[in-house]
Formats: structure tokens, C-alpha cells, sequence
């Protein structure tokens, strides 16, 4: 396989995830502004800030409005990380690697795109969101789906895989990083329980409310959630979950090209590190101190992929 | 008599009797309610756009993607007509080959004084690069289309012969895939010569082809300019249906003499290298400095016979309009032959004479560009206006030499799919044509390429032509 595929599938499918992540959070924010009492649309910077949009955002507008914040995270061509620009982005990527694409791949992300340039060619008012949202929401599931279905499982497959579950990775973190707040330590060892907004931005931005419940009960409190999201085995967006995946796409490329690369190696480090860890040693070091480390250990991996698989000349 | 009744129709024609090719489809058309046809003519369009068949236009912004219109309404050639053709296409393509080996090798047919020298020498088109060089199975045109106009019953003239890039050929293959998956009852009753095997023949011709470093199975690859190319689609549909890797400049270099991609394991030598980037970019130490979609050193690999390019650099000098007016002597002069397939006569404006004569009848003539292409650049005497013409005047005294001028011909017209039904528009036909030392292979039909506007002679899809399938019944 080419370099250039390689990185083309893992960036196809990195754009991929963040358009769903991106959906997801306007989602979260949506559900909030509506839940909550008092009128100002202080959420939405912080929403923003989930996304990493924020900086690009205060750069281009006055104020932080619910409007403004769907428009920029949804459908502005500014703002590289919009869904409209991800979905645009993964479609550039798979006309790249169109080769090493089954048809029903190609046509369902095409399609996509298609539907996104097609509802998002105007504002989406409040009314309308919900449901466009639910569009992009299955469209991209269908390319999940399309790929689960149809792909081979070989080297192909694994760089889509990569870039699916560095994407999520760093997504869980950066959205525990900027509430890491209301996790910290002195809120649980009162042993109160979360403020309601705040659980639910967390939980609902990762779709993790129903599978929390299911596995701790509908009783809420930050070491669960920080437990769940960070190191449980069963959760498909736990930092340890995405890290297990990354490690085991790496261990089928090492063993079918018969090398032993160092990105394995460092996956292999990150998904230990996680195993020897319990919830109360990362809240000792400092949720966001742990939380930056893991996210510098995802860049640095990333990097090295890209190095190890010649991704560039 | 009325200039309308002397054009000669595929299905009708010159005078209303349905003709052989087209009984059958006749018979199903009629039996079809016009709505459920323009639903078909909606739903090949939805077809197209989701599978990606698009261009992209030159000078427009990059977002651009255009669908080539579709009509749904197959083109008919009778097996007996097309026979003639392709033993025509055949003798023609040798003769291209011959005359390429001799041109960079011992300009026979200068000598000979069948070919003026400065034809060669004061052409653009020609590489001196290439002079002496053979390349692998002496094979410069590995792909070919031959465009092709009807104005007759039996009647047939080659417009142009493509013997560098040739495009379309993807068109020629979703069309046939589109018109099975909507029309599958009309594939029972026409015995229709399938196009499919094309994908496979060109890899096995190219492998055929293979340069002597080359060890075990060929590595075959389709180089690309990139995504931002008009005819990307048709470069990621060929490598993907060959089942090869689709390759840009920078996922190439020289490694130990070969030319090697970069791949999740390292650089692999590449065998055959199907280029679809211009002689000029392929090589900045060779060609163009500022090339950037091209290989610094590929020529020199492929002088060692450590890579085959197809098609060969400088075959351009084969498809120039300038020596497209010596082609019937250049095919007799290879083959001994008298030339099956016909040129449209062509006046040179280069030689006073037929500057005279095209200048005194512009009116009625079709002027061209040398080096143009693309349908642009041209006066289609006819349909211009007085104020047209007269502008074209001054470019054509200004530089004679780049010009040549042909009769208007009445090409033949085949029925689309309008609002109100069948209506005739005009055509021409792009047959491809795969060479390898184990022959030439012609797939049956090729790319018809329609005027989708009432009266207009203009098919390129660039300004508004759009294409159908076309189909070579089984006698």
C-alpha cells in the first residue's frame, strides 16, 4: 500500500469521527441551552472548548451566542473542525484513497457529503436542528457501518481503524480535560453528587449516558464517571477502550508487514498504563495533569505512525 | 433542398425508414410511457453523482464538479459496420506505431519525401529526447482512441486520432454498467458485445509491455496530476478497476535505477507506469524544470529500460493536427495499404494555396488550431457570425501556419432522450484501442459523445456535449 493511502484512510477517518463528535456536542449543548433556567449561552464556550473550536471562534466574533456557536461548529467553511468542513475533509481523503475504497463505502461517505452540502447549505434554525443533526448522525453511521460491513480485514482496514480511534481517544480526553473542573477531587470526596447540567454534558457528549447507567446505576459521582470514561474495558469511547483498539490495529500491521515498529511500541506502553492504573492514583496526580499526559502520549503516537508507515516523504 | 433532410440519422436514416440496428430498441420504445422514461433519466443522474463520475472544470474553484450529462438513449452500430471500422482503427494504429519507431529512429519517410522535414522539426510535438530510443516491445502507443464521425450509411471519417492520453474511457464503461442496471430487459433482447473486459485488457496489456529489469509479475501503476485534475475520477476508476496502485509525482522517486513508490514498507519498483500527465511534466530534469506532478531522473530509468511509460513520451508528434493532413500517406507508406478509414479533407493553411482557398471560403469551413484542443480556439464557419468570422480573418493571416481548415461535414445525428421524446442531435464516436506486443484490441463501441443542443456540432463535454452508450450488436 502506499504512504499516501495510508495516511489518506487515516485522515478520511479521523474527519469522519470528529464530524460525528462535533454533532454529538451541538447536540449536548442544544439540550442544555433548552434544560436549563436562566438564559445566557455561557455553555456554548465551553461546548466550544470540548471541540477545541473555541480560540478559532473568539477570533472571528464578538460574542458567544447560541447561534453563532451552532453556525461556526456546524457549517462554517472558516472553521476547519465543522462538521460540514470534517465531512467535506473525509470526502477529499476517500477520493485520495478511492482505490483502496469498496464501492458501498465510497458511495455511503459520498452520499454523505452529498446530504451535508445539501442541508447545510443554509443557516439551520433552532427548529430544523434536531433533525438535520439526526441526519448527519446516521449518514456517518452508515459509513461506519459500510466499512464494518464491507471492508477486508487487512492493512487497509487497519489505518481506518487507526485514525477512527486516535480521533475518539483524543476527543474523550479533551472533553474530561475541560471539565475536568467538575470532576476534581474535593467535589466526590464530599461524596455529593454532580451538579445535573454538568453530568449530562459529559455523559451525553460522549453517548455514554445510557451505558453509564447500565453499568453503575443511575446514581451519578465524578470517580464513576471519571472510572468509566477513562479506564473501563466495555466502553467504546473509554480512553482505555480507544487505546486497546489503537494497539491491536498496530499488533495486525506489525505482524503482516513482519516488523516491530516503535509506534507499537508506544501503544503498547499507553494501553499498560492504563491497566496498572486505578481511578484514585489519577486523581492523586491531578485529573488534568493525567489528562495532558495522555493526550501528549496520543500526539506523540500519531506522529510516529506517521513515520513508521511513511505517511510523507 | 432543405439542409435538414440531407443529414443522415442513425436510426432513421435519410428518409424515415427505421434502420436495422434499431429495430429492437424501436420495438421497446414504444411499448415505454415517456414518464417513467424521464424518472430512468433522473435516476442515471443520482447514479452518477453518487458514484463520483464527475470532472472537475480547469480555472474553476476547487469545490467544482460537474456531471457530463447522461443520455439514456443507446447508440446502435450494427456488427457488420463495425467490423469495417475496426479493421480500419487496426491498419490505423500500426501505422501510428510505424511511424513513431521511425520518426525517433530513421525518419524513413522523410527521406522517402512522403513527410516534409519541417513538419518534424519545427514541431512542438516532437521530443528529441526520444530520438533512438526504442521502447519496451517497441510499443509507443499503448493506448489509443480514435475519433471518429459518421456522415452516411457507409460512410465514416477519422476527426483525430488521440494518441497520448486518450480520456473518456471510464464513460464508456459506467454508462454500459448504468444502462444494464436500468434497462436490463433491453440487454435480453439486443445481443449487445459487452465493453467490461476492458479494465482487464489494459492491465494485461500493460503488464505485456513490461521492461526488461522488470522481475516476476509487472508492477503496474496509473500516475496521476492529482485530485484536483479534470479526469480524476477516470485515473482513480482505471487504477481501482486494474486493481493498481494510482500514484502522484511525489509518491515516486529513483531508487537504484528503478523508479520506486513509496509505500507502508518502503519503495517498490514500479514495472509499467500508465502516466496520465503531459510529456512535459513528467520529467523536471528532462521536460519542464518547474514540474512538480512529474519524476526528477524517470527518463533516464526509462532510456535504461528500467520502466515502461505509457505511452511513450513524444507521441503527441503522431496526433498533431499538422500531421493528421499526412495521415493516409503515412499509413500506406507503413503498411502498403491503401488507407481503410478516411481523413476528412484537410486544407493546410500553411501552404498558399489552401490559405487562399480558406480564407475565400470561410463561410463554410471549420478552421482549427494546430495545437489546440478541447473544441476551443475553432471558427465553425456556419454558425458564426460575420463578426466572428472576420476576427478569426486577422488571427488566421496573422499566423497561417497555425491553423488548418476542413469542410463543414453533416455528421449524422442519433435520437436522445428530450421532454417531448426522441429528438436528433449529432455525434462522434471515440473507439479505444489497446496495443501490446500481443496485438491490438479494440473494444466494441467506445465513447459516443452527443451535442445535447439542437443543431450544435460542439460535443466536447467541456461546452456542453454530453454522452450515451453505445452499442455493436452481435450479427
Amino acid at each position: 500500500m502506499l504512504g499516501k493511502t495510508a495516511n489518506g484512510l487515516y485522515w478520511m477517518y479521523r474527519y469522519l469521527e470528529r464530524a460525528e463528535n462535533t454533532a454529538r456536542l451541538i447536540e449536548t449543548g442544544q439540550r442544555i441551552g433548552l434544560t436549563r433556567l436562566d438564559q445566557d449561552d455561557d455553555e456554548w464556550a465551553s461546548v466550544m472548548q470540548s471541540a477545541s473550536m473555541f480560540h478559532g471562534y473568539k477570533e472571528t466574533h464578538d460574542e458567544v451566542t447560541k447561534d453563532g456557536a451552532i453556525d461556526w461548529m456546524l457549517r462554517s467553511k472558516d472553521n476547519p473542525s465543522s462538521v460540514l468542513s470534517s465531512i467535506s475533509a473525509a470526502r477529499q481523503n476517500a477520493r485520495l484513497v478511492r482505490t483502496a475504497l469498496t464501492n458501498e463505502v465510497w458511495e455511503a461517505l459520498n452520499g454523505c457529503y452529498m446530504k451535508a452540502q445539501e442541508i447545510l447549505k443554509r443557516k439551520v434554525t433552532e427548529r430544523d436542528l434536531p433533525a438535520v443533526l439526526e441526519v448527519i448522525r446516521q449518514r456517518t453511521a452508515l459509513v461506519r457501518g459500510m466499512t464494518h460491513g464491507t471492508m477486508l480485514r487487512n492493512d487497509i482496514y487497519d489505518f481506518a481503524r487507526l485514525g477512527t480511534f486516535l480521533e475518539r481517544a483524543d476527543n474523550t480526553a479533551r472533553i474530561l480535560d475541560v471539565k475536568y473542573y467538575v470532576l476534581l477531587p474535593s467535589a466526590f470526596s464530599v461524596g455529593s453528587s454532580l451538579d445535573n447540567v454538568h453530568w449530562e454534558t459529559i455523559l451525553r457528549s460522549l453517548s455514554a449516558r445510557g451505558g453509564f447507567r447500565m453499568a453503575y446505576g443511575s446514581q451519578v459521582n465524578a470517580r464513576d464517571i471519571a472510572q468509566f470514561l477513562i479506564l473501563d474495558k466495555r466502553m467504546p469511547r473509554s480512553l482505555n477502550f480507544c487505546a486497546t483498539k489503537i494497539y491491536a490495529n498496530l499488533r495486525y500491521l506489525a505482524s503482516d508487514y513482519k516488523t516491530e515498529p516503535e509506534s507499537s511500541v508506544l501503544a503498547q506502553r499507553l494501553v499498560e498504563s492504563f491497566m496498572h492504573n486505578d481511578i484514585e492514583v489519577v486523581f492523586e496526580a491531578g485529573l488534568h495533569e493525567y489528562i495532558q499526559s495522555v493526550l501528549n502520549a496520543l500526539g506523540e503516537l500519531g506522529a510516529q505512525i506517521e513515520k513508521d508507515y511513511r505517511f510523507y516523504e | 433542398m432543405n439542409e435538414e433532410q440531407k443529414i443522415f440519422d442513425e436510426m432513421w436514416g435519410r428518409n424515415d425508414e427505421l434502420r436495422d440496428p434499431y429495430k429492437e430498441f424501436q420495438s421497446w420504445f414504444q411499448g415505454e410511457d415517456l414518464k417513467r422514461l424521464r424518472a430512468k433519466q433522473r435516476e442515471a443522474e443520482e447514479v452518477f453523482r453518487l458514484t463520483g463520475i464527475t470532472f472537475n472544470v480547469y480555472g474553476r474553484s476547487e469545490a467544482e464538479e460537474r456531471l457530463i450529462p447522461f443520455d439514456i438513449i443507446p447508440r446502435v452500430i450494427a456488427g457488420r459496420e463495425w467490423q469495417k471500422l475496426s479493421k480500419g482503427i487496426e491498419q490505423r494504429v500500426r501505422a501510428i506505431n510505424a511511424f513513431l519507431h521511425d520518426i525517433y529512429n530513421r525518419q524513413e519517410i522523410i527521406k522517402a519525401g512522403r513527410l516534409p522535414r519541417e513538419m518534424i522539426s519545427r514541431n512542438e510535438a516532437f521530443l528529441p529526447q526520444m530520438m533512438g530510443m526504442t521502447p519496451p516491445g517497441g510499443v509507443y502507443t499503448h493506448i489509443v482512441g480514435i475519433d471518429l464521425v459518421r456522415t452516411g450509411d457507409d460512410q465514416f471519417y477519422v476527426l483525430e486520432d488521440n494518441a497520448r492520453t486518450p480520456s473518456g474511457v471510464s464513460y464508456m464503461l459506467e454508462n454500459r454498467e448504468t444502462m444494464l442496471k436500468m434497462f436490463p430487459e433491453l440487454f435480453s433482447t439486443n445481443r449487445v458485445q459487452p465493453v467490461q473486459n476492458y479494465p482487464t485488457n489494459l492491465r494485461r496489456s500493460l503488464a505485456a509491455c513490461a521492461p526488461n529489469k522488470c522481475e516476476g509479475t509487472p508492477t503496474v501503476a496509473v500516475l496521476t496530476p492529482g485530485i484536483y485534475n479534470s479526469a480524476y475520477y477516470e485515473h482513480s476508476f482505471l487504477a481501482d478497476q486494474m486493481g493498481v496502485e494510482l500514484v502522484e509525482g511525489h509518491d515516486l522517486r529513483v531508487v537504484d535505477g528503478r523508479v520506486a513508490m513509496r509505500t507502508t514498507e518502503g519503495y517498490k519498483p514500479i514495472d509499467v507506469l500508465y502516466r496520465r500527465v503531459d510529456d512535459d511534466f513528467l520529467d523536471p530534469l528532462s521536460f519542464n524544470p518547474e514540474s512538480a506532478l512529474g519524476v526528477p531522473g524517470i527518463m533516464d530509468v526509462y532510456r535504461s529500460g528500467g520502466i515502461t511509460i505509457a505511452n511513450a513520451p513524444g507521441t503527441g508528434i503522431a496526433d498533431d493536427k499538422a500531421i493528421y493532413s499526412y495521415m493516409p500517406d503515412i499509413v500506406e507508406f507503413y503498411t502498403g495499404e491503401k488507407a481503410i478509414l478516411e481523413n476528412v479533407p484537410t486544407w493546410r493553411c500553411s501552404e498558399a494555396d489552401s490559405l487562399a482557398y480558406v480564407l475565400d471560403n470561410l463561410a463554410e469551413l471549420v478552421v482549427k488550431e494546430v495545437h489546440g484542443s478541447g473544441g476551443y480556439g475553432m471558427l465553425i464557419g456556419p454558425t458564426a457570425s460575420k463578426k466572428e468570422i472576420a476576427e478569426f480573418r486577422k488571427k488566421l493571416e496573422a499566423k497561417p501556419g497555425n491553423y488548418i481548415a476542413q469542410p463543414t461535414l453533416s455528421l449524422s445525428t442519433v435520437p436522445i432522450f428530450t421532454k417531448a421524446g426522441l429528438a436528433p442531435r449529432h455525434v462522434d464516436l471515440r473507439p479505444f484501442v489497446l496495443c501490446s506486443p500481443e496485438g491490438i484490441n479494440i473494444t466494441p463501441g467506445g465513447l459516443t459523445r452527443v451535442a445535447l443542443q439542437k443543431g450544435s456540432l460542439v460535443v466536447n463535454s467541456s461546452q456542453g456535449g454530453g454522452t450515451k452508450d453505445t452499442w455493436v450488436l452481435e450479427d
